[in-house]
């Protein structure tokens, strides 16, 4: 057994689940949402064993470093927290529907990151910029940010949906009936937005540090920088809207949703149209 | 609220609409940046947008938009609106948090969300005694008051959480101050002390020293008032060729005398990653340059003899005191890399040898005269960036307290519990408890319910 084989079982799982949770949206069945979490965590466990398969097999090969270090990796890596933070989720509030919205991400990121062209699955040795302790703290304080959002983006979708449902006076038996309540779902998109703000916050920080340890700047406006704090803009005025305008509902879901683009495009749009010194999507 | 009328350009600072638009904006604006390249020459963008495009983005400073006037203004403003903002909330903020909770009317517990009733089979007096101990056994102190029919408790959590936010807004402050602190331009063109902060490089040659620096942009010279030497510089590479390490070896010197740093040495290896500060400049491994000269070390292991000097390439070299010619007679390079060499070498007897050595590696030469050792080495200059930034700790004061603040703002919340006692009968107490909490109010109503339970029992 080596990493990449688990990587292909957990890819299979979160297919899976996606499946199940979308079947349990659909056909509203108690069970397919047991199986569907199910999935979700025994994918997450493979995949957790492959991540630290996978460090240890750097080793070996005298590399030696956290599996955090290019876009493949980074790709995993966003699919890991991704599920981890859905779990949470369900487990914490019981809304186990919201799977629908949030599994696909991770599914789509694993499988993305296995079958795209131009993604190199290789263990590589670390250029010397990123030898640096400040590596994992950042890695993986901006990607449980990332996660989070990608759940407020998901969570976002399933509340228009929900609303565009309500609004045709459609009764609780069709599709979104199996959904939770408006109210529920506005609460877990403004709190999954709060703590991925934090990690974002947390993110920028830790990079910022690094950059000041590496290059003797904390802040260069580089492409990545910049849209990292566009995305702080977006989440910040979001927050400020919500508390001291009272938004809630509608707007909130819209703006979680142009927060993930923002977020997706910080995190991928950055490396393949633009430049700068976040490049590892080129390789 | 205070009754006199509002200056309007007060209001329009202070009102949240206008942090909205900012924040907007601001966002917006910033994509430019990331799409149109920028610091580029005046050239490049006559090329890539034409001319006419080109002498617009010029004026509106778009190539260095980020330093421009009307994003620093906006900067500007939008610090202008957090203060005023937070200057307009503060007060009340600070209001909720000393409030007399004491002179809540009980007709307004009673219609609090969070209450419950319990009765309890004692007295006034002893009652009260209980229900204030059982809620200091859980943290909560109460104060005490007197009130129409009755006793009032009231106790209070995280009053000061209140305040969360506005540590978050003093903390982007604290941040942007230490930008300024630390910026070059400031330092030049208001201070009139570039040497205060600055951001340059420096190319030293290996066994050369530096003790000037040049600015960035301006390229103007910076005496550093000490000076710092190039030991060596090197590359370590992976098996697959990939670059490992950019090593430098330098000391720093005052007076022409080497400095012991705070680790007690005097020679310090800077890396990336790894740089150096001494007296509050900071020395960054950021480039090097290869020469074509090479610093070649020659030692007779019969008489001892040793020379290092830097030679060029291509060039017979004489040494009687080490009993040898030699020279350079050809290279296999990667890129401006030299990674071996071939030597012509007589100690003049017999036929001279040639052979191929790897640079940065000893080489025992066997010749009828003896045996010699020779080293030779590529000669590079690594290339340093030098900073000084003395707003870098507000910087990171600044973003210390945004984490705390968040934190605090978000998942802290100021708690109140109230407890009105009145004796309905003999020897029975009616305690109306209620409690109230600004976030996280699910959270607090389990609390508050476990907190009545073990009252009742």
């Amino acid at each position: 057994m080596n990493s990449s084989q688990l990587f292909g079982i957990t890819t299979l799982a979160y297919l899976l689940s996606s499946a199940f949770y979308l079947a349990l949206f659909v056909f509203k069945n108690r069970k397919l949402g047991s199986v569907a979490s199910l999935l979700a965590i025994a994918g997450v466990l493979v995949q957790t064993v492959a991540l630290g398969l996978r460090w240890y097999e750097s080793y070996q090969i005298g590399i030696g470093h956290a599996p955090l270090t290019n876009m493949y990796e980074s790709l995993v890596f966003f699919a890991w927290c991704t599920t981890l933070f859905y779990l949470f989720m369900e487990f914490r509030f019981k809304a186990r529907v919201v799977g629908a919205f949030v599994m696909p991400f991770a599914f789509v990121a694993m499988a993305y990151a296995s079958f795209a062209k131009g993604i190199n699955q290789e263990i590589s040795p670390l250029i010397p910029a990123l030898q640096s302790n400040w590596l994992i703290a950042h890695v993986i304080t901006c990607f449980i940010g990332y996660g989070a959002f990608a759940a407020a983006g998901g969570l976002g979708l399933m509340y228009l949906l929900k609303k565009r449902a309500n609004n045709r006076n459609l009764s609780a038996e069709t599709l979104t009936g199996s959904l939770p309540e408006l109210r529920v779902i506005d609460d877990l998109i403004y709190k999954t937005i709060v703590f991925g703000f934090m990690w974002l916050s947390a993110g920028i920080i830790t990079g910022a540090v690094w950059a000041n340890e590496a290059w003797g700047t904390y802040w260069s406006w580089d492409p990545k920088e910049t849209w990292s704090i566009i995305t702080w803009f977006v989440y910040a005025s979001t927050l400020h809207a919500r508390f001291t305008r009272g938004w809630s509902g509608t707007r909130i879901a819209w703006l979680a949703i142009i927060g993930f683009i923002a977020v997706f495009f910080t995190y991928f749009g950055v490396n393949f149209l633009l430049s700068g010194l976040h490049s590892y999507g080129a390789s | 609220m205070t009754k006199k009328k509002k200056n309007p350009v007060w209001a329009f600072f202070a009102s949240v609409k206008l942090a909205l638009f900012l924040l907007f904006v601001l966002a917006g604006t910033s994509i430019i940046g990331t799409v149109v390249p920028q610091n580029e020459p005046a050239q490049f963008y006559v090329q890539q947008y034409g001319a006419s495009t080109a002498a617009f983005m010029q004026r509106l400073g778009v190539p260095d938009m980020y330093n421009s006037w009307w994003f620093l203004g906006l900067l500007a403003l939008f610090c202008l609106n957090l203060i005023v903002c937070s200057l307009e909330r503060i007060p009340q903020a600070w209001r909720l948090v000393t409030r007399d909770n004491l002179a809540t009317p009980v007709d307004r517990l009673r219609k609090m969300g969070i209450r419950k009733e319990v009765l309890l089979k004692h007295p006034l007096a002893e009652a009260e005694k209980e229900v204030a101990s059982h809620l200091a056994s859980h943290g909560w102190k109460t104060g005490r008051r007197a009130v129409d029919g009755g006793t009032l408790l009231f106790a209070q959590k995280g009053a000061w959480t209140r305040f969360g936010v506005y540590i978050v807004h003093t903390s982007i402050l604290v941040i942007l101050l230490g930008a300024i602190i630390g910026s070059p331009t400031v330092a030049r063109k208001i201070l009139r002390s570039p040497n205060f902060a600055f951001k340059g490089s420096v190319m030293i040659p290996e066994s050369r020293e530096a003790d000037y620096v040049w600015a960035f942009q301006t390229h103007e010279k910076i005496n550093l008032g000490f000076t710092i030497r190039c030991d060596y510089f090197t590359i370590e590479y992976y098996a697959n060729g990939m670059p490992k390490t950019y090593l430098s070896k330098v000391t720093i010197l005052e007076d022409g005398k080497p400095v012991i740093l705070k680790d007690g040495k005097t020679t310090h290896y800077l890396k990336v990653n790894k740089p150096l500060t001494y007296k509050g400049v900071t020395f960054y491994q950021a480039s090097y340059q290869p020469y074509p000269d090479f610093i070649v070390t020659l030692k007779n292991e019969t008489t001892g003899a040793t020379r290092t000097s830097i030679i060029p390439a291509g060039k017979q070299i004489n040494w009687p005191d080490i009993g040898a010619s030699f020279g350079i007679i050809n290279r296999e390079t990667l890129g401006e890399v030299v990674r071996r060499v071939k030597i012509w070498f007589t100690d003049n007897k017999d036929k001279p040898s040639r052979f191929w050595i790897e640079t940065g590696r000893e080489a025992i030469i066997e010749r009828p005269s003896g045996n010699f050792s020779l080293m030779t080495k590529q000669l590079y200059a690594t290339g340093l960036q030098v900073t000084k930034d003395p707003g870098v700790w507000f910087v990171y004061v600044g973003c210390g307290m945004m984490l705390l603040g968040l934190l605090v703002a978000f998942f802290m919340s100021h708690r109140k519990v109230w407890a009105f006692l009145h004796e309905e009968k003999e020897g029975e107490t009616v305690v109306l408890l209620a409690g109230s909490a600004n976030k996280n109010k699910l959270g607090f109503e389990k609390r508050f319910a476990s907190l009545v339970g073990s009252l009742q029992r």
